[in-house]
C-alpha cells in the first residue's frame, strides 16, 4: 500500500482551518448528541448550506465530526438522566443509568468515553486499510454493477432499519418516485414537473433533507411537551478504576468489531450496532442478570460499537458512493454540493479529500476524549434550554440556510412542504431515512439501469451474466425473499387464525419490493 | 385543609419549607409542597433532586406531618399555578420564600411573590432566608 497519500492526508488535517472545523464539528456533534430529539442527520442537514463556502475537505471533516461526536454526546444524557440523546445510545440507558443511581455516573461516562475512543480508533485503522482495497475493486464496476448495488442498498436500508418493514419500503418507493421528478437525462422529456420551471431540474437534495430531517424533527419534538423535568445531575469522578477497565476491556474489543461490521452494512449503522453489541455481551456473560443492574460491560460494549459503526459507515460512501444510512445520505448530499461525486475514483482522484477526512477522525476522537471527560457538566447545561427558545432559532437557521443555497424562495417552500411531510411520517411511524436514501440512490439507479440497458441492447439477462452484478442481484433476491419465506414457514407451524394479519402484511411487502424493482 | 409551600432548592425555598412545616404543626394540618419547574426543557435547576425530596419527607415524617410533594412542570405564569393549586387543594395558607430583588430587577423581571400576594384569596406567609445563609 502506498503510504504517501496517507501521510499527505495528515498534512491536510493539521492545517489550522481544518483543525478548527474539526473542533467545531465535534463540539456541535457533542452538543446535539446531548440534546434529545435533534439527531446527527438533522443537524448535518440543517448545516448543509454553511458548508457551501468551505473547501470540500474542510466541509466533510466538520460534518463527519458532527456524526461521530454525537455518538459521544448521546451517552451523557443516557447515563445521567435516563434520557437517550441519540437513538444509538438507547441501550446505554439500562446499565448506564443503573450505575448512575449507584453513584457511579462518573465510572459509566468514563468507560463510555474510553470505549468510544477505542471503538472509533480501531474502526479508523481498519477503514484506512480496507477502504482503498474496496475502492480499487470497485473501479471495475460498470453501470450494471451500480444498478445492482443501488438496488441492494435501497432494499437493505428499508429492510434492515428498525421499525415497520412495509412502511420503510413505502417510504423508499416515494423516494424513488421523487427522484424521477425533472428533466429526463437521456431523452430530455419533462417528468412530473407540471409545467413548473423550478421543477424542471428535478428536486434538490438539500431542501428535502433539511425538511424531512431538520424541520420534521423539530416539529415532532415540539409535540412531546409533557415530559418530566429533572433536576440537574452532578458528576463526581469520571476516571474509571482499573478494575472497571479490566472488566470492560473485552466488551470494548467485541463492541468495536461488531460495530465495524454492522456499520458497513447498509441500513445498519450505529443504532443497530449498539443493540447487537449489548445483546452479545448479555449472552456471553456468566451472570446475565447483572445486566440492567449496572454492569460496566453494558455501557462499554454499545458505546464502542456505535462509534465504530459511525466510522465504518463511511466505507461504502467513500469507496462505492453508496450511503449506508440516513446520515451518510446527507453527507453524500454535502459532497455533491461541493461538486465531488463520491465513488471508487475518490481515492485516486481526490486523495487529499479521502485521506484528509479519514485522518481527521483520529484527531476528532482525541478531541472528543479530551473534551468529554472533564466537560461533561458543561454539556449537560444545554439541557436547561427550553424547546420554546431552541426550536424557533433552529427553524430560522434552517429556512435562512435553505434560501442561501440557491437564493430561491421556492426552496424555502420545499423545506416547509417536506418538513410537514417528515412530521406526518414520524407521527404515523414512517422512518424518513429510507425515503431520503432512495431519493439519493434513485438517480444513480435510474442512470445506471438505463445506461446498462443501452449497453445490453435492452436485454435484461445481461445483469445476471456479469459475475459481480449477478452475485449482487442474487443477494438482493435472497434479502427480498427471505423474510416472506420465513414468515410462510412460521405460518405453517402456527395456528392459521392468529397469523392472518401477518400473512397479509408479508405478501404486500413482497409485492411492493417487486414493484420497486 | 392543608398548608401549601412553594418550594425551590435554594435558601429561600428552605426557609419557606421550615416555616411551612412549623405552620402545619401549629395548625395540625397536612403539608403540600409545590416544586414546579417551568416546562419545556429536559432539565431545570428549580427541580428538587430525589435526595432532597427524601430529606424533606424525612423531616416532615419526623415532625408527624403528612407530606405531599408535587413536581409537575408548569407552563405560563408561576404565580397562577401556585394560586390555582392553593384553590384546588383548599389550602388554608400559602407559604413562600422571598428573595432579594432590586427595584430595577423587579421592574424588568416582575415578581412571582408579589403576584401571589396580590392574587391569592387566602393568607400568604412570606418568609426570608436566614441572614447568615447568604
Amino acid at each position: 500500500m502506498d503510504l504517501a497519500p496517507v501521510i499527505d492526508g495528515f498534512g491536510v488535517v493539521l492545517e489550522p482551518t481544518n483543525l478548527l472545523y474539526c473542533l467545531i464539528g465535534v463540539v456541535i456533534g457533542m452538543l446535539i448528541g446531548v440534546l434529545p430529539g435533534l439527531g446527527p442527520a438533522a443537524t448535518i442537514a440543517i448545516l448543509l448550506p454553511i458548508t457551501l463556502g468551505l473547501e470540500p475537505v474542510t466541509a466533510i471533516i466538520m460534518l463527519a465530526g458532527i456524526f461521530y461526536g454525537a455518538q459521544y454526546g448521546g451517552t451523557i444524557t443516557s447515563v445521567l438522566l435516563r434520557l437517550p440523546g441519540e437513538a444509538s445510545s438507547v441501550v446505554t440507558v439500562f446499565d448506564g443509568h443503573a450505575l448512575a443511581r449507584q453513584g457511579k455516573a462518573g465510572t459509566a461516562l468514563g468507560i463510555a468515553a474510553i470505549g468510544s475512543f477505542v471503538g472509533g480508533t480501531v474502526s479508523i485503522i481498519v477503514l484506512s486499510v480496507v477502504a482503498p482495497v474496496v475502492a480499487s475493486f470497485a473501479l471495475d464496476f460498470g453501470p450494471p454493477e451500480y444498478t445492482a448495488l443501488a438496488l441492494l442498498g435501497i432494499l437493505l436500508v428499508s429492510t434492515v432499519s428498525s421499525g415497520d418493514r412495509l412502511k420503510a419500503v413505502i417510504a423508499a418507493c416515494v423516494g424513488l418516485l421523487l427522484a424521477t421528478v425533472g428533466r429526463d437525462g437521456f431523452t430530455g422529456a419533462e417528468r412530473f414537473t407540471f409545467g413548473s420551471l423550478e421543477l424542471a431540474d428535478g428536486l434538490d437534495f438539500v431542501p428535502i433533507a433539511m425538511g424531512l430531517f431538520g424541520l420534521g424533527e423539530i416539529l415532532y419534538n415540539l409535540e412531546e411537551r409533557h415530559r418530566k423535568v429533572q433536576a440537574p445531575a452532578t458528576v463526581a469522578n469520571v476516571w474509571p478504576s482499573r478494575a472497571d477497565l479490566r472488566q470492560s476491556s473485552g466488551a470494548i474489543g467485541r463492541g468495536s468489531v461488531i460495530g465495524f461490521v454492522l456499520g458497513i452494512l447498509p441500513g445498519g449503522g450505529a443504532v443497530l450496532a449498539s443493540l447487537a453489541a449489548y445483546a452479545v455481551e448479555k449472552r456471553r456473560a456468566k451472570h446475565p442478570e447483572r445486566f440492567g443492574q449496572g454492569a460496566v460491560e453494558g455501557v462499554a460494549a454499545p458505546e464502542s460499537a456505535n462509534n465504530a459503526a459511525a466510522t465504518s459507515s463511511f466505507i461504502p460512501l467513500l469507496t462505492l458512493g453508496i450511503p449506508a444510512n440516513a446520515t451518510m445520505a446527507v453527507i453524500f448530499g454535502a459532497l455533491l454540493i461541493q461538486g465531488v461525486s463520491p465513488g471508487p475514483q475518490l481515492v485516486t482522484q481526490e486523495p487529499e479529500l479521502f485521506w484528509g477526512v479519514i485522518n481527521s477522525m483520529y484527531v476528532g476522537n482525541i478531541l472528543l476524549l479530551v473534551m468529554s471527560l472533564p466537560l461533561v457538566g458543561l454539556f449537560v447545561r444545554i439541557l436547561r434550554v427550553r424547546a420554546t427558545v431552541l426550536a424557533p432559532i433552529t427553524v430560522l437557521i434552517t429556512l435562512v440556510g435553505a434560501y442561501t443555497v440557491n437564493n430561491s424562495v421556492f426552496d424555502i417552500l420545499l423545506v416547509i412542504l417536506f418538513g410537514a411531510l417528515g412530521y406526518l411520517m414520524k407521527k404515523l411511524g414512517f422512518d424518513p431515512g429510507p425515503l431520503v436514501l432512495a431519493f439519493v440512490l434513485g438517480s444513480l439507479l435510474e442512470d445506471s439501469l438505463r445506461r446498462s440497458l443501452l449497453i445490453f441492447d435492452g436485454d435484461a439477462t445481461g445483469f445476471f451474466t456479469r459475475p459481480i452484478s449477478g452475485v449482487l442481484l442474487v443477494v438482493f433476491l435472497l434479502v427480498a425473499l427471505l423474510p416472506p419465506v420465513r414468515a410462510a414457514l412460521r405460518r405453517r407451524r402456527a395456528t392459521p387464525a392468529e397469523n392472518e394479519p401477518a400473512a397479509t402484511t408479508t405478501t404486500t411487502t413482497t409485492t411492493t419490493t417487486k414493484e420497486s424493482v | 385543609m392543608t398548608v401549601l409551600v412553594g418550594f425551590v432548592p435554594t435558601p429561600e425555598g428552605e426557609a419557606a419549607f421550615a416555616a411551612g412545616l412549623a405552620e402545619a404543626q401549629r395548625r395540625g394540618e397536612d403539608l403540600l409542597v409545590l416544586n414546579t419547574p417551568r416546562g419545556g426543557a429536559p432539565v431545570s435547576a428549580d427541580v428538587a433532586p430525589p435526595e432532597l425530596v427524601a430529606e424533606l419527607t424525612g423531616r416532615a415524617h419526623h415532625a408527624g406531618i403528612t407530606l405531599e410533594v408535587r413536581q409537575a412542570p408548569h407552563s405560563g405564569d408561576l404565580a397562577d399555578t401556585v394560586v390555582r393549586t392553593a384553590e384546588e387543594s383548599g389550602a388554608s395558607v400559602i407559604v413562600i420564600g422571598l428573595r432579594r430583588r432590586s427595584p430595577v430587577g423587579k421592574l424588568l423581571m416582575g415578581s412571582a411573590a408579589q403576584r401571589i400576594l396580590l392574587d391569592a384569596d387566602r393568607p400568604v406567609l412570606a418568609v426570608k432566608p436566614q441572614a447568615d445563609g447568604d
